[in-house]
């Protein structure tokens, strides 16, 4: 039995659905991430989830008991969890007042008290700020006092909401590393949303897709990376090339899709005529100056259309019959010469396109 | 101008030597207002919560009416109290006319409006991630209630005091239900009054004077929250 278990939970906000059809099961000791983009609903399905909210449709059971109405056991089952909010107040007293605040409110009596707020001070990184007024702290430290908060409970279940959004990188490297050390002891089921996708795919053992209300997707972060449902979540995980196409040959598992004239072969289980999208990571396609007799079944023929820095690589447009994103290090960027205009090969392997179904 | 010049003087020793007729007549002026405004406190504190803390039909509308008696008339309350409290009326059996409880009384009935409406806005002007905060960290409604009054401490306070000023400088209410009478039920302004009316200039400026410096430091007490 899971932990939490959702049924076609659903909530409107001024008559407008901001979730939709959402059934979910959480297991105990779990880590699992919503991503999506910002207004696809993942906070609305945490503060359901929470219990800070009542579903307009749908039932929430929490370790086995439906608590979708019942106040006392809402209360009770709230008390098993803690929620860190996207952008975490503090109440206006001491940073240890602010994380004591939790085990106060369940009549948690001294020294144990003190015991596990300095635990959790400790844990977040925040003992030396233990004194200081939580108002006069920097974002990521309140942040990581929200945490602390959340952590002093010993919460049986841990949501977080874009805790690293609006933060710069050294401070959303710290609360990772604290979210990190949580899920290694394992006593802690977790559920994060997040609109970062590689955040997602190093903390989570499982990701949801939300779109538009809906939970378009679940599986392992490698399964909703390198194999999306459909377009818009391939868009939102970073598939940079979505051709449209048509299957216009098979043999076996092997198939030829006509991209506007162009074929290209890929592995697929669709027959003949399906309309499909082809999906390429940028990643998976290589550069070359000459054609080299590869294993690759795709090599393209086409000219540099555009190429800009991303960090430490380079990502490259290149035209050939249509537009095909490749990334490179900076490294190879600068072996190859690559210039606007100038003449190359794009090649990637059948195994690297992903099909699915076109629904128009 | 002497006449006034010797008043003032004759007012300010009759502060500084402690004169016990003044020194009773103020005392029972900030015992009845302190009781009249904890009273207050203890129904609009819980009662601002309730408010604004749930949502229902006609909560614009009352918030609306609670403000428009921010100015009740003292006079009107006290109209209002006497008929209830008089002998004719429908409480008239407790007898407790012309006493300092029916005073307590009617100024609970003067300043609920404004520490209920001061507070209710008040906590309006309160994060309202930090209700959720706090109900997201396992607090009941009470304790959520709590905390958020904790946030709102400084304005709330002022809400408050508010009201004690109201209290205190009010005449028309003490006058009418309380009656002035001495050592009994005659207080700081109602002293005035009838001292003025009476040419007892002396004894009204230096409750005046009291009064004055009262208001100087509740202003001050105020001011000082406001600027936490």
């Amino acid at each position: 039995m899971a932990l939490i278990e959702t049924l076609n939970i659903g909530q409107k906000y001024g008559g407008q659905d901001v979730l939709k059809d959402v059934s979910l099961n959480i297991e105990a000791g779990e880590v699992f991430a919503l991503i999506g983009p910002t207004g696809a609903g993942k906070t609305t399905l945490l503060r359901l989830l929470d219990l800070l909210e009542t579903p307009a449709a749908g039932s929430i059971r929490f370790d086995g008991r439906d608590v979708t109405a019942n106040k006392s056991l809402r209360l009770k089952a709230r008390r098993r969890m803690a929620f860190v909010l996207q952008k975490p107040v503090v109440f206006n007293m001491s940073v240890y007042d602010n994380v004591a605040c939790g085990l106060k409110w369940r009549k948690e009596k001294e020294p144990a008290l003190r015991q596990r707020v300095n635990q959790a001070l400790e844990l977040a990184g925040m003992a030396q700020y233990a004194k200081r007024n939580a108002r006069t702290l920097s974002g990521g430290e309140t942040q990581r006092v929200a945490i602390a908060r959340a952590l002093a409970i010993a919460p049986e279940v841990l949501f977080l909401d874009e805790p690293t959004a609006n933060l710069d990188p050294v401070s959303t490297a710290k609360i990772e590393e604290v979210l990190a050390h949580i899920i290694a002891e394992g006593k802690t089921t977790v559920v994060m949303a997040t609109h970062n996708m590689s955040q997602g795919q190093r903390l989570a053992g499982r990701i949801g897709v939300m779109m538009n209300g809906c939970l378009l997707q679940m599986g392992s972060p490698g399964d909703i990376f390198s194999t999306p449902g459909n377009k818009e979540v391939a868009e939102f995980v970073g598939v940079d090339n979505i051709l449209s196409g048509v299957i216009v040959n098979r043999d076996e598992e092997l198939v030829t899709i006509d991209v506007n004239g162009a074929l290209i072969q890929a592995i697929s289980d669709y027959p003949i005529g399906a309309e499909v999208h082809a999906l390429i990571r940028p990643e998976d396609v290589t550069l070359a100056l000459h054609k080299d007799a590869s294993s690759a079944r795709n090599t393209f023929e086409g000219s540099i259309a555009k190429t800009f820095p991303i960090g430490a690589l380079v990502r490259v447009e290149v035209a050939c019959g249509f537009p095909l994103f490749a990334v490179v290090t900076k490294r190879s960027a600068e072996d190859l010469d690559l210039a606007v205009d100038k003449k190359i090969y794009a090649t990637f392997k059948a195994t690297a396109v992903h099909i699915i179904k076109r629904w128009n | 101008m002497t006449e006034l010049w010797d008043g003032l003087v004759t007012a300010l020793k009759l502060i500084i030597s402690f004169d016990p007729e003044v020194m009773a007549i103020a005392g029972r002026s900030l015992a009845i207002s302190a009781t009249s405004s904890t009273l207050a406190a203890l129904i609009c504190l819980p009662l601002a919560t309730v408010i604004h803390f749930n949502k229902f039909r006609g909560k614009r509308t009352l918030i609306n009416i609670i403000q428009t008696m921010f100015s009740l008339p003292t006079v009107a309350v006290g109209l209002f109290v006497f008929v209830l409290f008089s002998s004719a009326g429908p409480i008239g059996g407790l007898d407790i006319l012309f006493t300092p409880a029916v005073m307590v009384i009617g100024q609970v009935v003067l300043i609920s409006p404004i520490m209920l409406g001061l507070t209710i806005s008040a906590l309006s002007g309160v994060d309202k991630t930090i209700a959720d905060t706090a109900v997201s960290l396992g607090a009941s409604r009470f304790q959520m209630a709590a905390v958020t009054i904790r946030e709102a401490r400084f304005a709330v306070l002022a809400a408050l005091i508010m009201g004690f000023g109201r209290a205190i400088s009010e005449v028309g209410l003490s006058l009418m239900v309380g009656g002035n009478i001495q050592g009994f039920t005659r207080t700081i302004t109602t002293a005035i009054s009838l001292e003025t009316s009476k040419g007892d200039l002396e004894l009204a400026l230096a409750l005046g004077i009291i009064l004055i410096v009262i208001a100087l430091i509740i202003n001050i007490v105020l001011n000082r929250i406001q600027q936490r």
